[in-house]
């Protein structure tokens, strides 16, 4: 190529401890370009991304920014290059106004500040309201926002991280008509993500990454799916086909106009859910984090107490008032969303993971713990779902994220609930793992589990899912059918334009 | 070249055992530069401080005098520590124990009931369990930090030890000082080594640990006291009570420092009077810490801490130093010790810059 390109990876490798995240990379970006970084959770594209932004400093390689190599010590660093990033989780202050959080980066007049965000607004399709707080602002706003705060530096290069992993169908369209206007004033964008259908959209170069090396450079305009996804897991893609579930047998959890007041400025109120669901279905709970997701499920684990018994059924009985314990004892179990933390205990074994929720299961003697019984579910528990470890004496805090689900999934599901909530199953999970994930719920369907799934990924809840309800706000929409209902009427539910 | 740390896949066991050692001996070093700074006699001084003790029988049992009291008002306190329950006012716990404990022989004098120390015992665990629920109650009812709460209150127990002594529970007959009068012998315990002043409350304080030991390491209310320290959003999600832990923790911390404010009056003491309020609940704290919170790790910390509180004695005496000089060596020992106590738990790694 005649022209030298915007910014030029040359054998650029990254190790943490015993993990090698980069390996030889190289890559090139062009100005004018969509270029999409494709790699399954753990590929190593968040790596690459901190190397190129200055975060963190390659152990080797070379990087060129028009074809001079430079050093990024520091992301101020890249900034001054032109390179902006725009994070999967946003660094934005609820309490302050969008131009209050701009100008804490941006030198500048508040007022000139926000004419400056119209002005970007109306160019590139950006609307948002220079002076309204925050935490009012919907999360495709939000973004916004943060796209607003980079191009205020006049970058060149623009990274933007699994950018539409948290937006509804609707926003997804218009930030891609916002990034088309940006490649045609010559701006060269790095795309990255996990979701091929985008990719082949949008993108006019993808690197594939997988096990920290490029695997792949293509045109993602010119592969279909299956086989952008055979370059990025280095298989064949696992088949998705499912059986169809029986008939749903009878109730085991009902939520009666469940009403819930924010505990903080910044929750969410719960108003008037009800819901039905039965043995031998999954129920899919879609929509956006932050609409009340955390309170619903921390409402029906029993981590938070209703304010009447009868708001909550579980199994026949009325729960709103029991503790997470009591409600366990009915055959109730939960998959958290937080693995660290919550669902597991960081400091602690594996082991000692398995008494968190399984201490029923006949591991205890008098109070006291019986290590072998401890050890031995855990050794099943770790054989049966494929969970990565040395062993049972392993702690919780040095697994990656997904072995970890597999892990505190595992242990719900030996507990062999009648009830299962889960929260975000397959949040960075690799695509193999989630598949067994899910392969893993619906076996617990077909043995007649009722189970509760709350999810953003909208595929994922088709794939499993018989209904699906969107909840926006706090509000609950009706039960929709899998098989009759599609992403585009469950996307309008999700931005609350039908209810 | 700079060093990072990097967390181990688990703790790891043999620096479990090499950071107490390896703090000791940072710590020695920086006392002898300390104490030559001082223009002391920086070896005699350290031979004073951690040698003497050993060195005649008399006053290793005056170690383990030191270290009964130690010992278990720290068991107690890691419990509640484990769980994120701060009680730092054990102090006043332990004062509250000796008063409680010190009413029986101050009203019944001639009292010749063969119950009499047993009873004394009792009255001091109960009354230091009570003192201690007291910021349970407020902390589970109206969300009043127990480190405030715990703290305050000592300072009030010393004012009702003030009171008392200075008023109603004087001896009439003791020339006016703020003293009870002296027990009888049935309200003295045993001792454990004849011409020693160890007494029995060092069995109470080895029991305590075997208790303690015991249930935080093998018993589920331990395991579920651990998870709510460490992961209380973890506590909540498996539906363990929240509330239970403070009152369990705070309850046992009280219940350990009023046996050791009773044994205190019932044994070194004598009579109740004010050099009770010695600062053993506060030492206890340091303690539990240097302990690691294991009831094992606490069986060696706290006859460590004893070695150097008797060691210090003899080293102002023979090497002149300070009574500052001490209490900075034992500060320098809880320094050393929580900085090296973080390669249990990380390993250091050397980053040595790859020329580009």
């Amino acid at each position: 190529m005649s022209q030298p390109a915007l910014l030029r990876l040359s054998k650029v490798s990254k190790r943490y401890g015993t993990v090698q995240a980069n390996h030889h990379i190289d890559l090139e970006v062009h100005s004018g370009s969509i270029h999409a970084v494709l790699g399954e959770n753990g590929a190593g594209k968040s790596t690459l991304m901190k190397l190129i932004y200055g975060v963190e400093q390659p152990d080797s390689g070379h990087i060129y920014w028009n074809g001079q190599e430079v050093h990024l010590a520091r992301p101020s660093d890249a900034q001054a290059l032109g390179i902006g990033m725009v994070f999967q989780h946003f660094s934005l202050f609820e309490t302050l106004s969008v131009v209050q959080n701009v100008s804490l980066m941006i030198p500048g007049k508040p007022a000139e500040l926000a004419q400056k965000i119209t002005g970007l607004g109306d160019q590139f399709g950006l609307s948002v309201d220079p002076h309204a707080m925050v935490h009012r602002l919907s999360v495709g706003e939000r973004q916004r926002v943060e796209i607003i705060r980079c191009l205020l530096l006049n970058p060149k290069l623009l990274i933007l991280d699994e950018p539409t992993s948290v937006l509804p169908p609707q926003s997804v369209r218009r930030l891609f008509e916002t990034l088309r206007k940006l490649q045609a004033e010559g701006m060269a964008i790095l795309f990255i993500s996990h979701k091929l259908d985008e990719i082949r959209e949008l993108c006019d170069t993808a690197s594939v990454l997988r096990g920290g090396e490029v695997t792949g450079r293509v045109d993602p305009r010119e592969h279909d799916a299956r086989s952008l996804a055979q370059l990025m897991i280095g298989r064949e893609m696992p088949n998705v086909a499912h059986a169809a579930p029986r008939p749903p047998g009878e109730e085991r959890l009902r939520l009666n106009a469940l009403s819930h007041p924010r505990a903080s400025r910044f929750g969410t109120a719960l108003d008037g859910i009800d819901l039905k669901l039965r043995s031998g279905e999954i129920i899919g709970i879609a929509g956006i984090s932050g609409n009340g997701q955390q309170e619903l499920a921390a409402l029906i684990s029993g981590e938070t107490r209703a304010h009447e018994p009868g708001m909550i059924e579980i199994m026949g009985k009325k729960v709103g008032h029991l503790g997470p314990m009591a409600r366990r004892k009915l055959g109730f179990a939960f998959v958290p969303e937080e693995r660290l933390g919550r669902g597991a205990v960081p400091e602690m074994s594996l082991a000692d993971n398995s008494l968190l929720t399984a201490h029923s299961r006949n591991m205890l003697s008098r109070g006291f713990i019986k290590r072998a019984a401890e050890r031995a579910f855990t050794r099943e528990c770790i054989q049966a779902f494929d969970v990565r470890t040395p062993g049972p004496d392993a702690e919780a805090g040095a697994m990656s994220g997904g072995n970890l689900q597999k892990f505190i999934l595992g242990r719900e599901i030996m507990l062999n609930p009648d009830v299962m909530l889960v929260s975000q199953p397959t949040w960075g999970v690799d695509i193999g793992a989630a598949t067994a994930i899910r392969r893993r719920l619906l076996d617990m369907r077909d043995q007649g589990c009722a189970i509760l799934v709350f999810s953003e990924e909208m595929d994922e809840l088709f794939e499993i899912c018989s209904k699906l309800h969107v909840l926006h706000k706090g509000h609950l929409s009706p039960a929709l059918d899998a098989a009759e209902t599609t992403p585009q009427e469950i996307g309008r539910y999700m931005i609350g334009a039908e209810t | 070249m700079k060093l990072r740390l990097i967390r181990r896949d688990s703790a790891s066991r043999l620096a479990m055992f090499t950071a107490p050692v390896l703090a000791l001996v940072l710590t020695c070093l920086a006392s002898l530069v300390l104490f030559a700074a001082l223009g002391k006699p920086a070896g005699a001084a350290l031979h004073a401080l951690l040698l003497k003790p050993f060195l005649s029988w008399y006053s290793f049992s005056e170690v383990l005098l030191k270290m009964a009291p130690l010992l278990l008002i720290a068991q107690g306190l890691a419990i509640g520590f484990r769980a994120n329950v701060f009680n730092i006012g054990a102090e006043g716990q332990f004062i509250v124990g000796a008063l409680c404990a010190s009413s029986l022989p101050v009203y019944f004098p001639d009292g010749d009931f063969p119950m009499m120390l047993p009873a004394m015992i009792a009255f001091g665990a109960l009354g230091g369990t009570v003192y201690a629920l007291i910021a349970a109650a407020l902390r589970t009812r109206f969300g009043a930090s127990e480190i405030l709460v715990t703290l305050m209150m000592a300072l009030i127990a010393v004012q009702i030890l003030n009171y008392l002594l200075l008023g109603p529970w004087k001896d009439p007959r003791g020339f006016n000082f703020p003293q009870t009068v002296m027990f009888p012998d049935n309200a003295m315990l045993p001792i454990l080594f004849d011409g020693t002043r160890t007494n029995i409350s060092l069995l109470f304080a080895l029991l305590a640990s075997v208790f303690a030991y015991l249930m935080m390491q093998h018993h589920f209310r331990g395991y579920q006291l651990r998870t709510a320290g460490l992961a209380p959003r973890a506590a909540l999600y498996a539906g363990f009570s929240a509330p239970k832990m403070v009152w369990l923790g705070l309850g046992l911390g009280g219940l350990a420092a009023g046996i050791a404010g009773a044994s205190e009056v019932a044994g070194p003491l004598g009579q109740l009077q004010r050099s009770v309020t010695s600062g053993y609940g506060y030492a206890a704290i340091i303690v539990a810490y240097v302990g690691g919170l294991n009831p094992l790790g606490i069986i060696a910390s706290s006859f460590l801490i004893s070695v150097i509180y008797i060691g210090g004695d003899s080293a102002t005496v023979s090497a002149g130093l300070p009574v500052a000089a001490v209490e900075v060596f034992q500060g320098l020992l809880l320094f050393f010790y929580l900085l090296t106590f973080t390669l249990i738990r990380f390993r250091i790694e050397i980053d040595r810059k790859v020329p580009a």
